[in-house]
C-alpha cells in the first residue's frame, strides 16, 4: 500500500510540475497591447493539421499575435478542457477544429458567454455563435476530381472508393464528385464502396471490384491513402488507369511524380490555418468577415507537381 | 458460469476422442459449427456473383484474411487460455513502425530488421504477460494499457507520417506470388496455422492453455506454473501480432502508424466464430482459420455485390451474431 502511494503522490508531482511549466509559459501578455488567439486543434498526430498549425502560426508571428495552441489528441473531452483553459485565460479569440461537430457546441457556447468570438476551421460546429468556418472547398474539389478522370478516361468504367460514411469529407467529395460525373454520360461509375480513408482497405477493396470490372479506367478516391492502396491494387496495370486522390500528402504527391497516381486534388492547411488567424484579428478588430469563405483546392497533375513537393 | 466449466471437458473429449463410425462429417460439423456457415456464404455469393468462386478472386479472399487470422491465431491461445488480449491491432502497427523505421531511418539489412520487429513483438507480448501475471492485472486493462501505449509509440516513432521506401525483396514477399500462382501471405496463412495447430495439440504448452482456461486454480494445483505458462501465452500472441505486422506492413510497401486500428476486435470475432468460448478451455486452429475466412468472404463478397456503404456495417454485425448463434444453438442441442 505504501509502495503504491509513494509511485501516485511521484505521479501527482510530476503532473504539478508540469501544469507549473505551462502555466508560466502562458502567464502574461494578456495586458500587452499584442493579441493573443488560443487555437484548439483536433488532432496533432495528423500531417494535415500539424500543416493547419505551422500556417496559424506564420501569420499570427506575421502580424505580431500570440498564439496558444492545444492538441486534443482526438478526445472530444480533452477538446473542451482545452477551450475551458483558453477561456479561464481570457483569449482575444478561439479557432477551434473540433474532434466532432456536435460534441464542441457546448464549448462554443461558453466562449460565446464570455463574449470570445470563435471561429471553426476544417470542421463546423453543428450549434453555438460561430464568426466564420473556414474549410476546403471539397464539393468543388470532387467536381475537379470528376472532370479530370471524364477527360483522361474519354469513356468507360470507373469506380470511387468512399471515405469514412457519415464524415463531411467523404459526404461533401462524394457530392461533388457524383454530381459532376452525372453530366457525362460516357463515364460509368460501376461501383462505389468505402474503404474508410485507409490504404490497406482501398487495396482490398480495389483488388475485390477489380474481379468484377477487370477493365476499369478510372479510380477515384476519397483520399490519397485510399488512392495509394489502389494503385497496390491495380500492379502492373498502374499507370495505366487513371487514379484521381485527394489531399496532397507526401506520398501522394510522389505518387503524382512518379506517374502512378495521375492527379490528385490538394488541399491547402497552411491557408486554413493562416486565414483563421486573420479573421480572428478582424473579428476581435470589429471587422466583418465572410461567414463561410471556402480554401481554395488546387489540382495537381505531373506538370505541377514539383511546386507542391517543395512546399 | 460455473456449469460451463463442468460441460467443457466433456465436450472437447467428445470431439477429440469418441469417435462414431460414420459420422466424420457430422463430427466435422460439430467441432466447427462455423464451417457450415462458411460453406453457406460461398454458396449463395456463388449463385449471386459471377465473379466470387473464380481461383483468382479465392486467392485475393485468402490473401485479405491472412493479416487478421495470424492476429486471431494468436488470439486463440489467450482465449483458449481464458484470458483476452486488446493490444493485437497496435502491436502490429508498432512492429510494422519499428520494421520501416530500422530499414528506412537505421537502414538496416531488411532480415535483420524484420527479425528485430519481430522481437518487439514478442517483447510487447511479454511486458503484458508480466502485467498480467507479477501485476496482478486483469488481462483486458493490462492489454487495453498496452493497445494505448503501442498505438501511441508507433505514431512517436513515425511522426504520424507513413514510413515508405521499403526494399524490392519486402515488397515481393508482401504482393508476390510463389510460382506465378500463390500469393506469399497466403502462403504465411497456411503456415502459420499448422504451427497454431500444432502448438495447440502437441505441445506441453498448448494442454496447458486448456488446462488453464478450463479451471485455473485447478491447473495450478496439478503442478502447471501457470505464470512462467502465461508469459509463454502472451508472448506467442505479441509475436503473432509481430507477424501480422511485418506481412501487413510488406503487403503496403510503406509502414503506416495507424495499421491494425481495430484489428484486435476483428481478430475476437474470428476466434469466437470459430467456436472458442470466451469464458476459455475451448477453442481450436482450424476453427480461427474458419473464422478469419468468414469475415474475409463477407468483405468480399459485399464489395462485389457493390452493396452500399452504410448496409455494408449492418450485415457484417448480423453475420457474426448469427454464426455465433447458430454455433451456440447447435451445441447446446448436441449436449
Amino acid at each position: 500500500m505504501n509502495k503504491r502511494s509513494g509511485v501516485f503522490t511521484a505521479l501527482f508531482a510530476l503532473l504539478l510540475a508540469v501544469t507549473a511549466c505551462s502555466n508560466t509559459r502562458f502567464s502574461g501578455g494578456n495586458d500587452n497591447a499584442e493579441k493573443t488567439i488560443g487555437l484548439s486543434i483536433s488532432t496533432l498526430n495528423n500531417p494535415f493539421f500539424v500543416d493547419l498549425r505551422d500556417g496559424a502560426q506564420a501569420t499570427a508571428a506575421k502580424q505580431g499575435a500570440k498564439l496558444i495552441v492545444t492538441d486534443a489528441q482526438n478526445d472530444a473531452t480533452k477538446q473542451a478542457n482545452d477551450i475551458q483553459s483558453l477561456i479561464t485565460q481570457n483569449v482575444a479569440a478561439v479557432l477551434v477544429n473540433p474532434v466532432d461537430s456536435d460534441a464542441i457546441v457546448p464549448s462554443v457556447q461558453a466562449a460565446n458567454d464570455a463574449k470570445i468570438p470563435v471561429i471553426a476551421l476544417d470542421r463546423g460546429s453543428n450549434g453555438g455563435d460561430v464568426a466564420a468556418t473556414i474549410a476546403s472547398d471539397n464539393v468543388a474539389g470532387g467536381k475537379i476530381a470528376a472532370d479530370f478522370l471524364a477527360k483522361g478516361v474519354g469513356n468507360g468504367p470507373v469506380f470511387e472508393l468512399q471515405g469514412i460514411p457519415g464524415t463531411s469529407a467523404a459526404r461533401d467529395r462524394g457530392q461533388g464528385f457524383d454530381t459532376e460525373i452525372a453530366t457525362k454520360p460516357a463515364i460509368k461509375v460501376v461501383a462505389k464502396q468505402p474503404a474508410g480513408f485507409d490504404r490497406g482497405q482501398g487495396l482490398n477493396v480495389t483488388q475485390n471490384l477489380l474481379q468484377a470490372n477487370p477493365d476499369v479506367k478510372g479510380i477515384f478516391a476519397q483520399n490519397d491513402e485510399m488512392a495509394l492502396g489502389a494503385i497496390q491494387a491495380l500492379g502492373n496495370k498502374a499507370g495505366k488507369v487513371i487514379v484521381v486522390g485527394f489531399d496532397g500528402t507526401p506520398d501522394g504527391l510522389k505518387a503524382v511524380q512518379a506517374g502512378t497516381m495521375a492527379a490528385l486534388v490538394a488541399q491547402q492547411p497552411k491557408l486554413i490555418g493562416g486565414t483563421g488567424v486573420e479573421d480572428a484579428l478582424k473579428v476581435t478588430a470589429g471587422d466583418k468577415v465572410e461567414t463561410q469563405p471556402k480554401i481554395e483546392v488546387k489540382l495537381v497533375t505531373k506538370d505541377n507537381v514539383a511546386d507542391f513537393l517543395k512546399a | 458460469m460455473p456449469s460451463m466449466g463442468v460441460d467443457k471437458p466433456d465436450e472437447r473429449q467428445r470431439g477429440r476422442e469418441r469417435r462414431p463410425r460414420g459420422a466424420a462429417i457430422r463430427e466435422m460439423l460439430s467441432r466447427n459449427g462455423a464451417l457450415g456457415g462458411l460453406v453457406l456464404m460461398v454458396i449463395v455469393l456463388t449463385i449471386l456473383s459471377a465473379d466470387f468462386l473464380t481461383v483468382e478472386n479465392v486467392l485475393n479472399i485468402g490473401t485479405q484474411a491472412a493479416v487478421i487470422a495470424i492476429l486471431a491465431y494468436g488470439q486463440t491461445f489467450v482465449i483458449v487460455a481464458g484470458g483476452i488480449d486488446l493490444s493485437v491491432g497496435s502491436v502490429l502497427g508498432l512492429t510494422g513502425v519499428i520494421l520501416g523505421w530500422l530499414i528506412a531511418s537505421a537502414s538496416l539489412a531488411w532480415p535483420l530488421a524484420v527479425l528485430l520487429a519481430l522481437a518487439v513483438g514478442l517483447l510487447a507480448g511479454l511486458v503484458n504477460g508480466l502485467l498480467i501475471t507479477f501485476g496482478r492485472m486483469p488481462a483486458f486493462i493490462a492489454t487495453l494499457a498496452m493497445l494505448s501505449a503501442a498505438r501511441g509509440l508507433a505514431l512517436v516513432i513515425s511522426g504520424g507520417i507513413p514510413v515508405s521506401g521499403l526494399p524490392s525483396m519486402l515488397r515481393t514477399f508482401g504482393s508476390g506470388d510463389l510460382f506465378n500462382i500463390v500469393p506469399y501471405p497466403f502462403l504465411v496463412m497456411l503456415v502459420m496455422f499448422a504451427i497454431t495447430a500444432f502448438i495447440l495439440q502437441r505441445t506441453y504448452a498448448g494442454r496447458c492453455m486448456y488446462a488453464i482456461g478450463g479451471n485455473e486454480e485447478a491447473a495450478r494445483l496439478s503442478g502447471i506454473n501457470v505464470t512462467r505458462q502465461k508469459l509463454v501465452i502472451y508472448g506467442l500472441s505479441g509475436l503473432f501480432a509481430g507477424v501480422a505486422g511485418v506481412l501487413s506492413t510488406a503487403r503496403l510497401a510503406s509502414a503506416q502508424p495507424q495499421a491494425g486500428t481495430g484489428f484486435e476486435l476483428d481478430a475476437i470475432a474470428a476466434v469466437v466464430i470459430g467456436g472458442a468460448s470466451l469464458t476459455g478451455g475451448v477453442g481450436t486452429a482450424t476453427g480461427t482459420l474458419i473464422g478469419a475466412l468468414i469475415l474475409g468472404v463477407l468483405r468480399n463478397g459485399l464489395n462485389l455485390l457493390a452493396v452500399s456503404s452504410f448496409w455494408q456495417q449492418v450485415v457484417i454485425g448480423v453475420v457474426i451474431v448469427l454464426a455465433v448463434l447458430t454455433d451456440t444453438l447447435r451445441r447446446r442441442r448436441s449436449a
